[in-house]
């Protein structure tokens, strides 16, 4: 493939993720982790979002009017609530399984979604705008982290936000999130991530200044094993959130 | 013929589906919510009986807006004692008091009649545009991907996310939904009856534990009292066929006559005891409420409000997963609720299960172990308000927050 370089699919982990397809909705199987992972992240995006944009996360679609692209949806567990929150979304992944999934179960939702098996770059070359732009578990699956954040950046509107969480490449993120997660707890299937490919906070911050967007917060999350539940921490060595902003153009 | 999909259908028009519908609706004006009766219009109206309400679910009613309306109606438990006599003891010492304040001007419970309390939750339900079908039952469901289709007895067909199985301790949805339960049976019946009395008991509930079980007044406004009378079941069903004036000669020989001469001022009925717990409280776009999750030995009251904490916890649980867009009947949302509420509901269940194998029988050194126990308790200040906080039914930190008086 002559354009290889200029892509960021990492094609081993596409196969991955597409074989573990249909299991996307199931609560209790092999993605059971994101579904308990699902409300920690939902609620720190709804409430960023309601400070940026002065709205009250109470109220029944608190992101009424809002474009959000959803990098690396897969079978959409995060485009689905933010549909529902009144968002208008675009959903992309590099599988085409994965976003057939996706749509299947949004018709049987009842929510209206965009989903496009599209690469970010695809996107970005095709001049899409959003006010939010979702880099939600993905930095750790993609190829060239500088590039592909480039591209996400570029589509983020002026006064827009970008959300990206990850793992950290620390020690305490091996014997966590990969060792404790996929061999220990067996949470995730061993191989979901590898440590060489887990990105370090500046890894992201450096690219997205580069960009023109700003880091305006920065959150661990963390497993609590006592409720069985994910919280917000001050501990960003494990799991972390980063937020960034594009300033008001004048 | 399919209506318009809803959000929420609840089966079973009682204090604990309603309370429901209320409590999620309140929180989330735009879910669509209706609640399904299988009992024809007003017969709850016509229920004789009282229940204890607790402080907690008394700030979650408080909360809900409704708590104002019933308090007018309503006989505060000032003090609460506990004796452990034969029923032929001429005086029987009292091993345990309670004067239960859990706040200043907040008694630790309320006795109100049932169709107040129902009374005024249905008033609630019908401002915030709640539907309640009367003399419609659910025929079944049929749990899909997205929603659940419930068919009902005259051959609609309702859809929502989420289905409230509320419909009491032999739910029918519960047996549809696959879920098995865990049952002990008593071979002991609770007769429940209210009697008016000539002196005031000034708000003072009594539990006697006599040698069929526990004997238990609790007071009604106007010099009334609501009483739980346990009798093997065979005794209890003959008492309540006796003609009034044997039954009350035998009431009277288990009430004493510090009140004054009584007088019977209701019908009377006998309830089986058991204890009933379901094996899981949640399935797929499917949650038990109340009885239809654990009915427990009435022993220590806590039936209304182990199910009046379901009820907060289920609401909250449901309407925070709704603001973040999450699906109400998904079996992850639904299992924070399951949680929540199983370990709390075992616990009671258990103690109200070992308190009532402790005080229904007559062998003497059971007694003194148990007349020791009680008077220890009395005497340890920490102990007691322990118990006193856990008949309050008032949570930790970690509680629902309608039940520490917070909207959702």
């Amino acid at each position: 493939m002559s354009d290889a370089a200029q892509s960021t699919i990492d094609q081993a982990e596409v196969d991955r993720f597409s074989a573990m397809a249909s299991e996307w909705w199931d609560p209790t199987g092999k993605f059971r982790p994101l579904h308990k992972f699902n409300p920690v992240r939902l609620a720190y995006i709804r409430d960023r979002v309601c400070a940026h944009y002065s709205r009250d996360p109470k109220s029944a679609r608190p992101l009424d009017g809002l474009r959000v692209l959803d990098i690396g949806c897969g079978g959409g567990l995060l485009s689905e609530p933010l549909a529902r929150l009144g968002a208008s979304v675009v959903g992309a992944d590099a599988s085409e399984t994965n976003i057939e999934i996706a749509r299947i179960h949004a018709a049987q939702s009842g929510l209206e979604i965009d989903y496009r098996a599209v690469t970010a770059e695809e996107l970005a070359a095709d001049g899409e705008m959003f006010d939010i732009v979702l880099n939600m578990e993905v930095v750790e699956h993609v190829a060239d982290v500088d590039f592909f954040l480039a591209s996400c950046a570029g589509m983020v509107k002026p006064g827009g936000l970008m959300f990206v969480a990850t793992i950290n490449r620390t020690l305490k993120a091996l014997a966590l999130a990969i060792v404790g997660a996929e061999y220990v707890l067996r949470w995730l299937p061993r191989g979901t991530h590898q440590y060489e490919k887990l990105v370090r906070p500046e890894e992201i911050e450096n690219p997205l200044g580069s960009s023109g967007m700003n880091v305006i917060d920065r959150t661990g999350v963390f497993y609590s094993p006592l409720s069985d539940s994910w919280n917000l921490s001050r501990d960003m060595d494990v799991n972390y959130m980063l937020l960034a902003a594009r300033p008001r153009g004048d | 013929m399919t209506d318009e999909p809803l959000d929420i259908v609840v089966a079973g028009g009682g204090y604990v589906g309603i309370a429901a519908a209320v409590a999620v609706k309140s929180a989330a004006l735009h879910l669509k919510v209706r609640v399904i009766d299988a009992a024809p219009p007003d017969v709850w109206r016509k229920d004789q009986r009282a229940s204890a309400i607790a402080a907690g679910a008394g700030r979650m009613l408080t909360t809900m807006g409704v708590w104002s309306q019933i308090l007018q109606e309503a006989q505060p438990i000032t003090d609460m004692i506990v004796t452990d006599s034969r029923t032929s003891d001429p005086v029987r010492p009292v091993f345990l008091t309670f004067d239960g304040e859990v706040a200043p001007g907040e008694p630790f419970a309320h006795m109100v009649p049932n169709p107040v309390l129902v009374g005024a939750l249905r008033e609630k339900a019908e401002e915030l545009d709640i539907v309640i079908e009367q003399g419609v039952t659910v025929e079944g469901f049929e749990t899909g991907d997205a929603a659940t289709r419930v068919t009902l007895g005259d051959g609609r067909v309702l859809t929502a996310r989420l289905l409230i199985a509320a419909d009491g301790v032999r739910s029918r949805l519960r047996d549809m939904a696959g879920i098995r339960t865990v049952h002990w049976s008593y071979g002991q019946s609770g007769i429940v009856t209210t009697v008016r009395h000539e002196r005031p008991h000034n708000g003072r509930a009594e539990e006697h534990f006599l040698p069929a079980g526990p004997f238990a007044i609790l007071p009604l406004p106007d010099n009334r009292s609501s009483l739980v009378w346990t009798e093997r079941t065979e005794d209890a069903e003959r008492l309540v066929k006796e003609d009034d004036l044997v039954f009350e000669a035998e009431l009277e020989r288990r009430f004493g006559h510090k009140l004054g001469t009584l007088e019977l001022a209701g019908d009377r009925r006998a309830f089986p005891l058991g204890l009933t717990l379901a094996r899981e409280f949640v399935r797929p776009r499917i949650a038990l409420a109340g009885d239809a999750a654990h009915g427990i030995h009435p022993i220590a009251g806590q039936g209304l409000n182990l199910g009046f904490r379901d009820v907060a916890a289920l609401a909250e649980t449901v309407v925070e997963a709704d603001r973040l867009g999450l699906d109400i009947g998904s079996l992850s949302v639904l299992e924070r609720y399951q949680v929540w509420r199983r370990f709390d509901t075992f616990q009671m269940g258990v103690t109200c299960d070992v308190l009532n194998r402790l005080f229904s029988n007559d062998i003497t050194p059971v007694r003194a172990m148990r007349d020791f126990g009680l008077g220890l308790v009395d005497r340890m200040p920490t102990l007691k308000g322990f118990f006193i906080r856990q008949a309050s039914g008032l949570p930790g930190r970690q509680g629902p927050r309608l039940l520490r008086g917070e909207a959702i």
